[in-house]
């Protein structure tokens, strides 16, 4: 299992495969991607600027993925965050993680991209015609972590 | 207590800076304390500070609440929810 963050982008097929390489158990591989969207919040967006805190942002991806291995019966698990100046259309985040059936790696992989949202510290900025901003955290996205409360298991 | 300070995202632009050395007067153990007493810089300190802004703190690289306690050298690091994915 590993984490990268880097300003390069990523080849999704390229990264699947090195995850199922010599791993003839692995059944079911599930990924998630997120991409720069044009348009938040009613405004053009040209390009975004990521920012992320250096040390602990490895260290809360491993902690995400870990808890993701010990909650679920996973084989492998990667997440690739990209930093620096993006555009509409650019990835941003890949999450993939392979396990014996689909069940397993549906759900680790949305945990771990919810988890990733709300714990992760990394910050976006925004460059729309009225001026550069920084994003706001989503309600909806803290709401996206609760559901993964070990209580409504 | 001498300890190490970090300022991250729009907290970074409010407070003009995104690392600062600071020695802490001893009344001073935790995070929220920690807080406290940067806020009572006043003028845009007191502002990026103030208690209805919703920060998050790290201290040594882990999310913790304003009752964490502080240790001579540790890594304090303030800023707003995460917004990454």
């Amino acid at each position: 299992m590993s984490v990268r963050v880097q300003t390069e982008d990523f080849d999704l097929s390229t990264e699947v495969a090195n995850l199922r390489e010599h791993t003839p158990k692995v059944g079911a591989v599930v990924t998630f991607v997120g991409t720069v969207r044009d348009l938040n919040e009613g405004e053009h967006v040209a390009e975004m600027a990521l920012e992320h805190y250096p040390g602990m942002t490895e260290k809360a991806l491993e902690e995400i993925v870990a808890e993701a291995k010990s909650r679920w019966d996973l084989f492998d698990a990667l997440v690739i965050h990209r930093v620096g100046p993006l555009k509409p259309l650019e990835q941003i985040v890949l999450v993939a993680v392979t396990s014996a059936h689909r069940g397993e790696a549906f759900d680790a992989c949305e945990f771990i991209i919810d988890f990733l949202k709300t714990k992760a510290p990394f910050w976006k900025k925004e460059q729309t015609p009225t001026g550069a901003r920084w994003v706001d955290a989503r309600v909806s996205d803290d709401e996206a972590m609760s559901k993964w409360a070990p209580q409504s298991r | 207590m001498q300890i190490q300070l970090k300022f991250f995202a729009s907290l970074r632009e409010a407070v003009g800076t995104s690392a600062e050395t600071l020695i802490l007067p001893a009344e001073v153990k935790t995070a929220g304390q920690a807080r406290d007493f940067l806020r009572a810089r006043g003028g845009l300190w007191a502002e990026a500070l103030a208690d209805g802004n919703a920060l998050r703190i790290a201290l040594n690289q882990q999310m913790v609440d304003t009752t964490a306690p502080l240790s001579e050298g540790c890594e304090l690091a303030f800023f707003p929810p995460v917004t990454g994915g």
